[in-house]
């Protein structure tokens, strides 16, 4: 168990910048999500804490030791790759013991350490084969108990469940929480997957273009983003973006929104808003806080109705996702499956202030 | 639009005729001088009658053939063994290389395999031969004593294996490259992790993952040292005393200079009942790995 500090972290291959200093400290225990797109650099940062990667510039601290210069077998860390690297030539148990086999582990205690984990993961029958013998969801049980068995201070997941189908990784989602839960070891754990990232994290670092946009818990990042990055990246469908003008109409602050309605804001929002009166901004909207008109919910009383022409609809199920232009922009809102908009029809729908983001397009910051 | 002939409008027999090529080469090259060789030892030296197994009695009866024996044995394995050794070396130094900079060698290591070796033995010969050595120039330059290279058994025996290792080991080296690209490279990463050292690695990792690959080139290679010709014909000619002969030099003297072709195909199908064994037994452990891996 220990904590991890990086400091100022730097990388750069040749002339890219990967990673342009990273500050962050993970506390003992905690369980954090390094979620980006693709080259974010987020691939970087967790193999530099692995030390698969030199360090260009500042410092790794795994515990109280700076790390930078020590080789990744004596971090005491373990990790859990994409694509499962798994040693084909070996058993289930070989590969699980392998880490402890080197470091020249009792035998009768590497068999209670693999037995352990093997139990604990649901794969002690598996013991005795090989790799190409198990499926997707199998083999990654089997590089976590890899992971296990070394008992580390630190885990270390590069994208692990990216090649599984949607529903193996919904099952191996709760198995990693509940390992985690079970475990309670210091976990770095990389995504592009939001949905991953929100659900397992006890803390989200959203990172791009090889910085860190905003670390904070799921509900922070989701509903107090800080930047407009962070806004338009956590969430599916995404945050609605468009141009707004800050107004001051009947003694409320106002947001009017471009070719669409104006959104009276609610007051801490409107302290915030006041000096760029008159100002362009962006507004962000989620879909969820677009609603049919006709909606039973107390909420949807203190919205603004608009009429809007739908443009494609996508229902789900539980809920339907509408697609429909607001002047040159296309929005997106979700609707209950008590209402049944169809492609063409127009129809009033209820944009929400309570939940607007205002963003200063100069800075790309939310207010 | 045209109209094919009914026949090659049938596919089967289409595939029949497109194949026909392949059967006549196997046929004519393969097929037919390995029955003709079986036919063939079976006659007298005057090829007028038929003889039984007589002259393999006859070589089984003389020493020089066992000898023959012994010192292809030898050649094939003390060669491949080094071929096999350095061309792992050198696989493993070419691809610690950035990707951009490895064509270059892997082109320059390549040059023994690709030159004809009657020519480049040649080359050899003049680097070994007793009058003008190049490397009995050198040696003595620095003070020290010529060697005989192609006179003296061991320095004959020497010389041979050193150019056919020469020859022979890109051929290793480039196999062994290829496995070594197809080993996933996440794999050392996780053996790192897992506190694994450089020599560890190779043990563990690398060695495992390419066995099969080494099987095979080691069969192929044991195939081809046995069946060496060219460097012994045109460095020693099977001197001193027939102690550097190989099986394939040796048909070719008693069969050819010596005039009984019988007896020389009886030589050279001595070896055909080795290889057939030792390519079972490999391709068989090839086939039970690969199908543990895959």
């Amino acid at each position: 168990m220990a904590d991890v500090t990086l400091q100022n972290l730097v990388k750069t291959f040749d002339t890219v910048e990967a990673v342009r200093g990273i500050d962050l400290s993970i506390p003992n225990n905690e369980f954090v999500v390094l979620v980006g797109p693709s080259g974010c650099g987020k691939s970087t940062v967790l193999r530099m804490i692995a030390g698969l990667e030199d360090v260009t510039g500042g410092d790794i601290r795994i515990g109280d030791e700076r790390v930078n210069d020590v080789p990744p077998k004596d971090r005491n860390i373990a990790m859990v790759f994409q694509n499962y690297a798994l040693y084909p030539h070996m058993t289930v148990a070989q590969n699980m013991s392998f880490g402890l086999r080197l470091r020249k582990v009792a035998k009768s205690e590497i068999r209670d350490k693999v037995q352990r984990a093997a139990d604990i993961l649901g794969i002690a029958e598996l013991l005795d084969r090989r790799p190409r013998e198990l499926s997707g969801g199998q083999r990654q049980r089997v590089a976590m108990g890899r992971a296990i068995v070394r008992d580390p201070e630190v885990f270390l997941f590069d994208e692990p469940l990216s090649n599984l189908d949607a529903k193996l990784r919904g099952q191996m989602r709760i198995e990693i929480q509940r390992l985690h839960q079970q475990l309670r070891t210091t976990t770095v754990y990389v995504t592009h997957d939001q949905v991953e990232a929100m659900t397992l994290a006890d803390r989200v670092v959203v990172m791009n273009a090889g910085r860190i946009e905003q670390a904070g818990t799921p509900d922070e990042v989701y509903h107090r983003p800080r930047t407009r990055f962070v806004a338009g990246f956590m969430g599916s469908p995404a945050m609605n973006f468009l141009d707004c003008q800050i107004t001051e109409e009947n003694g409320r602050t106002v947001a009017r929104l471009a070719a669409g309605p104006a959104l009276p804001l609610p007051a801490e929002q409107a302290a915030r808003a006041r000096s760029y009166t008159g100002k362009k901004l962006v507004a962000g909207l989620r879909p969820e806080n677009i609603r049919e008109a006709a909606g039973h919910d107390g909420a949807n009383s203190s919205g603004v109705p608009h009429d809007v022409s739908i443009d494609i609809v996508e229902p789900l199920g539980r809920e339907t996702i509408v697609y429909f232009r607001l002047g040159d922009a296309t929005l997106c809102a979700r609707v209950g499956t008590e209402v049944h908009p169809s492609a063409g029809e127009q129809t009033s729908l209820v944009f929400h202030p309570d939940r607007l983001h205002l963003i200063d397009p100069e800075t790309d910051l939310v207010l | 639009m045209r109209v094919l002939p009914p026949l090659l409008r049938r596919k089967p027999a289409v595939a029949v005729l497109m194949c026909v090529p392949l059967f006549a080469l196997i046929l004519g090259l393969v097929a037919y001088p390995f029955f003709h060789a079986l036919f063939l030892a079976t006659l007298n030296k005057a090829e007028t009658a038929f003889v039984g197994l007589d002259n393999f009695t006859f070589l089984f009866g003389r020493q020089t053939f066992w000898m023959v024996v012994r010192q292809s044995l030898l050649f094939a394995l003390v060669a491949v063994v080094f071929k096999a050794l350095i061309g792992l070396a050198a696989a493993h130094a070419i691809n610690t290389i950035p990707t951009k900079g490895q064509r270059k060698w892997r082109g320059m290591m390549l040059i023994p395999w690709v030159i004809p070796p009657a020519l480049s033995t040649l080359g050899w010969w003049w680097l070994f031969e007793p009058t003008y050595s190049a490397i009995n120039w050198g040696l003595t330059k620095f003070a020290m004593p010529a060697v005989p290279w192609l006179s003296d058994t061991f320095w004959a025996r020497f010389s041979i294996i050193l150019v056919n290792v020469w020859v022979g080991a890109p051929f290793f080296l480039i196999m062994y490259l290829a496995a070594l690209k197809s080993i996933p490279g996440e794999l050392y990463e996780a053996a790192e992790m897992d506190g694994a050292g450089p020599w560890q690695k190779f043990f563990f990792i690398t060695l495992p993952m390419i066995r099969n690959i080494i099987a095979i080139t080691t069969l192929f290679s044991i195939i081809v040292t046995l069946a060496n010709f060219d460097i012994v014909r045109v460095l020693t000619q099977g001197g001193p005393l027939n102690t550097t002969h190989l099986f394939a030099t040796y048909a070719f003297r008693v069969g050819i200079e010596s005039g009984d072709i019988p007896l020389g195909a009886s030589v050279s199908l001595f070896m055909f009942p080795m290889l057939a064994i030792l390519a079972f037994i490999i391709l068989r452990n090839v086939r039970r790995r690969a199908a543990s891996l895959a």
